[in-house]
């Protein structure tokens, strides 16, 4: 069971500003879900392979060519809803 | 000329080839119809009117100098709006990419405009495609053609909503844990979902990478095939697309399903499920029976931990494309952040609605130290059990016959305060996107308060041909 304290610890890790209201409603809502995956202990997996891909795709490759694609760099500079200088996106500060 | 909106695709290519119509008029039949009913129905995200218009009359011109031109030519499609769209905004109907406007077509956009695709708007979903009733969309929750007061289904509400209401010939959707079959029942038209990489994802906003499907929707056997074999097939650009040969889907249909062995998996008819639901598979069974199928009882057993199995791996794969959500390169940014952390909480607070906020704590959670094992490994090894019961099925059984839904359409708000039971609408349609399996929903009855029900087709890896067979079959 996820008390407050893990919940906000959780959306902490998860870069999500939650409210107080939001702890209480979101931890009473996780703890249902988390609780109902509690059936998978009926399940006895051992020796039993995992599954990352279904279609046993192993390792696509292909040759590193920079494609010209339809987008112009103006165009992916104009999805930043930010300020920009110099065909450059401005961030704040990191350190 | 009245009615062109609700022509098949086969019908809009033989009017549009001899002239009996044009791609102007068939365009403006739907825009009239989306005009007349999308204020109640809140399917459309977007009506993309003028440029409609204008490609419409640039494939009459086509059609007039004696081009040949695909099937698809100049007919009025509608596309989730999670697909990426040139110039045109792409939402995911989250506050987080309300004024995004991509810089680059989605490969199946692409692959559907060199069809001539007349693309007549973008539809509305649950929030980055995370629900099952369209309700969790920044839009307003889509309505059931056929209830206005319950949903059309969701992830793909939009798209299953604006076909049955004759608003376009064809949509797109995209299925993860059930989200182009789920919402076909609801509404009552054919949806399909393809094998996991049978139709690239490239320029499709990611959900769970190792589930996520592009599919289509149609009012019709024939259109589900016609659109399809334009769609599916490898791309360069999703590395997940393996280099099976794409059959012509057309040759698949008015076989006949004489000697087929159809499944009857046992744990889709038990507790949960509605008698209506259960009635009309049967119903359905017994009509591919009578047609030369033989029916075989079969059993899945680890079909009751499909939920728990999807409900941890997703989140986890859903919480880690969603990092790329810092509100810098695109979507929403935010003003008067103390620093760059401050600002991340602040961009995805405001930018992703609860039902986001969830999941993505959910997986958060379960990939975190101390969990990982006992949550997403333990998962991961629960998926692979779950293929091998549709391995062992399939050794008996051609295809498989279910229910799509536990029920049939609910109403609006009916689960809206209960996560863990919006998960259970998907119960039926999990497992087989665990295993990557196609599967088709075919309308076929109609409950006592005349609401559609359908049925779920499903056959082994890239054999979408079979379920198209059947899915004529039970036309």
């Amino acid at each position: 069971m996820l008390n407050d304290e893990q919940v906000r610890h959780v959306a902490k890790l998860a870069r999500l500003k939650l409210s107080d209201e939001d702890v209480t409603k979101f931890g009473g809502q996780l703890n249902k879900v988390l609780g109902y995956m509690d059936i998978l202990k009926e399940v006895d997996v051992d020796g039993v392979e995992i599954t990352n891909q279904v279609t046993g795709l192993n390792n696509a490759m292909r040759g590193d060519v920079v494609e010209s694609g339809t987008a112009t760099p103006a165009d992916i500079l104009a999805c930043s809803e930010l300020d920009k200088e110099s065909d450059q996106i401005k961030v704040m500060k990191t350190i | 000329m009245s009615g062109l909106n609700k022509l098949t695709i086969r019908e809009c290519a033989d009017g549009l080839k001899s002239g009996k119509f044009s791609s102007e008029e068939l365009t403006k039949s739907c825009l009239d119809v989306i005009a007349a009913r999308d204020g109640e129905l809140n399917a459309f995200t977007e009506v993309c009117s003028d440029s409609a218009l204008e490609k419409a009359k640039e494939v009459d011109k086509k059609i007039a100098q004696g081009s040949d031109l695909s099937p698809l030519a100049g007919v009025p499609a509608g596309l989730k709006d999670i697909f990426n769209t040139k110039g045109i905004r792409t939402t995911c109907c989250s506050p987080f990419l309300k004024d995004f406007i991509p810089p680059y077509d989605a490969t199946v956009v692409k692959m559907l405009n060199d069809n001539d695709m007349v693309m007549i708007g973008k539809l509305n979903m649950d929030q980055f495609a995370c629900g099952a009733s369209t309700e969790h969309s920044c839009f307003g929750v889509t309505r059931n053609p056929h209830d206005l007061e319950r949903v059309a289904g969701g992830s793909s509400g939009g798209s299953a909503a604006a076909l049955a209401a004759d608003m376009c010939m064809y949509t797109l959707g995209t299925d993860t844990g059930g989200s182009i079959r789920q919402p076909a029942s609801f509404c009552g038209v054919y949806g399909m979902k393809v094998t996991y990489g049978r139709v690239s994802r490239s320029g499709v906003t990611a959900m769970a990478s190792s589930w996520d499907t592009v599919g289509n929707f149609g009012r019709s056997v024939d259109d589900i095939a016609y659109v399809l074999n334009a769609i599916a097939g490898h791309d360069k650009y999703d590395s997940t697309t393996p280099k099976v040969d794409v059959p012509d889907y057309l040759s698949f249909l008015g076989g006949g399903v004489k000697g087929m062995k159809v499944g009857l998996p046992k744990e889709y008819f038990g507790e949960g499920v509605d008698p209506e639901d259960v009635a009309t598979v049967k119903e359905a069974a017994n009509k591919l029976q009578s047609m030369g199928a033989e029916l075989v009882d079969v059993s899945l057993p680890m079909t009751k931990y499909a939920v728990a199995v999807y409900y941890i791996t997703m989140p986890a794969e859903l919480s880690a494309n969603l990092e790329r959500f810092d509100g810098i390169r695109y979507g929403k940014s935010v003003k008067g952040a103390e620093d760059l952390v401050d600002f991340y909480f602040k961009a995805r607070g405001e930018g992703f609605g609860d039902e986001i906020k969830r999941r993505i704590m959910i997986g958060t959670y379960v990939l975190s130290a101390g969990y990982y094992d006992a949550y997403y490994k333990k998962a991961q090894r629960v998926r692979t059990l779950i293929i091998e019961d549709f391995k062992k099925a399939f050794e008996q059984v051609d295809v498989l016959l279910t229910p799509v839904a536990p029920t049939p359409a609910f109403k609006v708000g009916e689960l809206s305060d209960d996560p863990l039971a919006m998960y259970m609408a998907d119960a039926l349609t999990i497992p087989a996107s665990a295993a990557g399996i196609p599967g088709i929903s075919c309308p076929f009855g109609k409950s006592s308060t005349g609401l559609p029900i359908g049925v779920q087709v499903l056959a082994p890896q890239f054999e979408e041909g079979r379920c198209l067979v059947v899915a004529d079959a039970l036309k």
